[in-house]
């Protein structure tokens, strides 16, 4: 035994260790669309819509992990992207531009609502921001609701149809290709388009909070009038997190839209924005890796329930009894409450973040 | 070289300060000159602290201005006055608790660095270079107030002491040409006020002008070149400290009217 570990310790101070573990990782994530699709389409659409939340989660990050800035309203950013994607790709407007086009103009478009809702709240400090933010989010939905008269822009609750999905040259994201005798489903290759945005968006907020500007988030949350005396212009700083927040946002929602092919306001109520929320907190707010972990478990437990709940019950009582969606929230509130005496950080929480809990549990 | 030779850092002048019905502030002029370590005492709720909230951009003067390096800087906002070379500590230590030590001071260098959004994610040769220069900065200022040791710990888990060091480098980390500090020697024992004393010493040596805010007399008698005395917002008595000490008005500020 003592032997097998000297091994595995060997092995793992390898000067090579990181790399091969990167690569198997790297491996495992291209190989897992095939997997997935061996089971069902309807898995790899699953996965596809994680990644969107995760997307989503690491732009929410930004602002309330970092910056500590507690934004109940986050879905709208979601909803100006997807919208922007929608009216310049679909036979709405008759316009159709490609989607590298559209994405960075989402993103702008995204980021300037965000300052729109930053710059009036700045001086507004945890429940009272938490409360403008929630109307902000409201505020943006009724609007794309009711946005079809006297001019029709948003085509109000029936939603926009036909949206064109992404073309990479050849490449039509909305039907199959055989690849090298491999077949590519349009899922799958959305999945590695948003897989490498993923890793994009994840190298950015690496890159980001081991910065000055990180620092100075994190430095906000901590004491906001000690940021201020070191000189820390906290209300361009704030701006800056909810701009970059919402940027990740849109590109997010367009890219939602596109996978789609369909949007309407009733994708973007408030429900989604804690959804999103909850896969922050839930994961660990502040650090990377637990929001992913956050956006992936949320989005991927109800629709595993989905599939086990039913057969379930009938293979035990030969009927259904409990409908699947109840037992969902059943499930949901049963793990808030072991996270809030368990893991009150988060399932992965930062070490700033760990620290702060710490310090509560002490007093 | 006489203290009056020298020039004026910091002119204030006249800057009342009222909250609600209650005169914090009125009317009090004062000149701290360069390169001296100015004393400000007066009894608990004299003004003190909101002098330094004004001084320091936190709080908007309702009259009065204040110069400093022959720049008006009434009214402006903190980070403009840290800018120009304002820099204080707090009277309740007030760190970024959960940061490590080396994270706060690194935070204290933001105003002297400039690397942005865009920088940080496409990580240019002039950021990592910068980012660099301000970790070795920070280490530098941790060795110089002697808590170098503690660079990786967590701030708030440090001594009292140390807390107080930490807050003081942080200050340091912006460049300041006047450091501010509210009652630094508050819950310090005997030794660590000798330490603290000497530390200030070197700090004005260093060619940073002091203001202080301090309670322990004996402290501000042995550091300070010159003391102002604030009682119910309204400077009393001004000049060195052995001479204030005696003023009739200070002495009834204090101990209360003579005998009769």
């Amino acid at each position: 035994m003592a032997k097998l570990a000297m091994q595995i310790e060997r092995l793992r101070s390898h000067r090579y260790a990181p790399w091969i573990g990167l690569a198997c990782i790297v491996l495992a994530l291209l190989a897992l669309p095939f997997a997935l699709a061996s089971v069902g389409t309807a898995w790899v659409r699953i996965t596809n819509l994680a990644i969107l939340f995760a997307l989503l989660s690491l732009g929410l990050n930004i602002v309330v992990g970092f910056a500590g800035l507690l934004d109940l309203g986050y879905i709208a950013f979601y909803a100006v992207g997807a919208y922007c994607y929608a009216l310049l790709a679909s036979p709405h407007f008759g316009l159709h531009l490609p989607f590298w086009v559209i994405l960075p103009i989402g993103a702008m478009v995204a980021c300037l609502f965000g300052v729109l809702l930053g710059a009036p709240t700045l001086k507004l400090r945890g429940d009272y921001l938490a409360i403008v933010t929630l109307g902000f989010g409201e505020i943006v939905r009724i609007f794309l609701n009711n946005l079809s008269q006297p001019v029709n822009i948003t085509n109000g609750p029936q939603g926009i149809t036909l949206i064109d999905p992404f073309r990479i040259g050849p490449l039509d994201f909305s039907k199959t290709d055989v690849l090298g005798g491999a077949a590519l489903s349009g899922p799958i290759k959305y999945y590695y388009l948003l897989l490498i945005v993923l890793v994009v968006v994840i190298v950015i907020n690496l890159r980001l909070q081991k910065s000055r500007l990180g620092r100075a988030w994190i430095a906000i949350r901590e004491d906001e009038t000690a940021a201020q005396a070191m000189g820390i212009n906290t209300r361009n700083v704030k701006l800056l997190a909810f701009a970059m927040g919402a940027s990740f946002g849109g590109v997010a929602g367009g890219i939602f839209a596109a996978t789609q092919g369909f949007i309407s306001p009733e994708s973007f109520v408030f429900v989604e924005s804690i959804m999103v929320l909850s896969m922050v907190v839930l994961g660990g707010m502040g650090n990377i890796w637990g929001v992913i972990l956050g956006a992936v478990l949320l989005s991927f437990v109800p629709e595993l329930l989905r599939y086990t709940v039913e057969p379930a019950q009938k293979a035990m009582f030969g009927r259904m009894i409990v409908e699947p969606e109840v037992i969902r929230m059943l499930l949901f509130g049963l793990a808030l409450v072991l996270m809030m005496l368990y893991r009150p950080a988060g399932l992965w929480p930062s070490k700033t973040r760990k620290r702060e809990f710490e310090e509560t549990e002490q007093e | 070289m006489t203290p009056a030779a020298q020039a004026a850092l910091l002119e204030v002048r006249r800057i009342g300060k009222r909250f609600g019905g209650l005169t914090a502030l009125a009317d009090v002029s004062l000149t701290i000159r360069s390169g001296e370590i100015y004393g400000l005492i007066g009894p608990n709720g004299a003004g003190k602290t909101t002098l330094f909230n004004v001084l320091t951009g936190l709080y908007v003067p309702d009259s009065g201005e204040f110069d400093f390096a022959g720049r008006n800087l009434s009214g402006q906002k903190a980070y403009r006055v840290v800018e120009a070379g304002i820099a204080r500590t707090f009277q309740n230590i007030r760190l970024f608790g959960n940061m490590t030590a080396l994270e706060n001071v690194m935070v204290g260098r933001h105003v002297r660095t400039r690397a942005g959004a865009f920088g940080a994610i496409l990580r240019t040769r002039s950021t990592r270079d910068e980012e660099q220069s301000i970790r070795r900065r920070a280490r530098e200022l941790l060795d110089y107030v002697a808590i170098g040791k503690q660079a990786n710990a967590v701030s708030k888990n440090l001594s009292y002491g140390d807390q107080r060091r930490l807050e003081i480098a942080r200050a340091l980390a912006t460049d300041p040409k006047l450091l501010a500090l509210d009652e630094p020697a508050a819950g310090m024992n005997a030794t660590e006020r000798q330490e603290l004393r000497r530390l200030l010493q070197k700090i004005r040596n260093d060619g940073v002008t002091l203001l202080l805010i301090e309670h322990d007399v004996k402290l501000v008698m042995g550091l300070c070149d010159r003391v102002a005395v604030l009682d119910y917002g309204k400077k009393i008595a001004e000049g060195e400290p052995a001479a204030v000490q005696k003023d009739p008005e200070v002495v009834r500020a204090y101990l209360g009217g003579a005998l009769p």
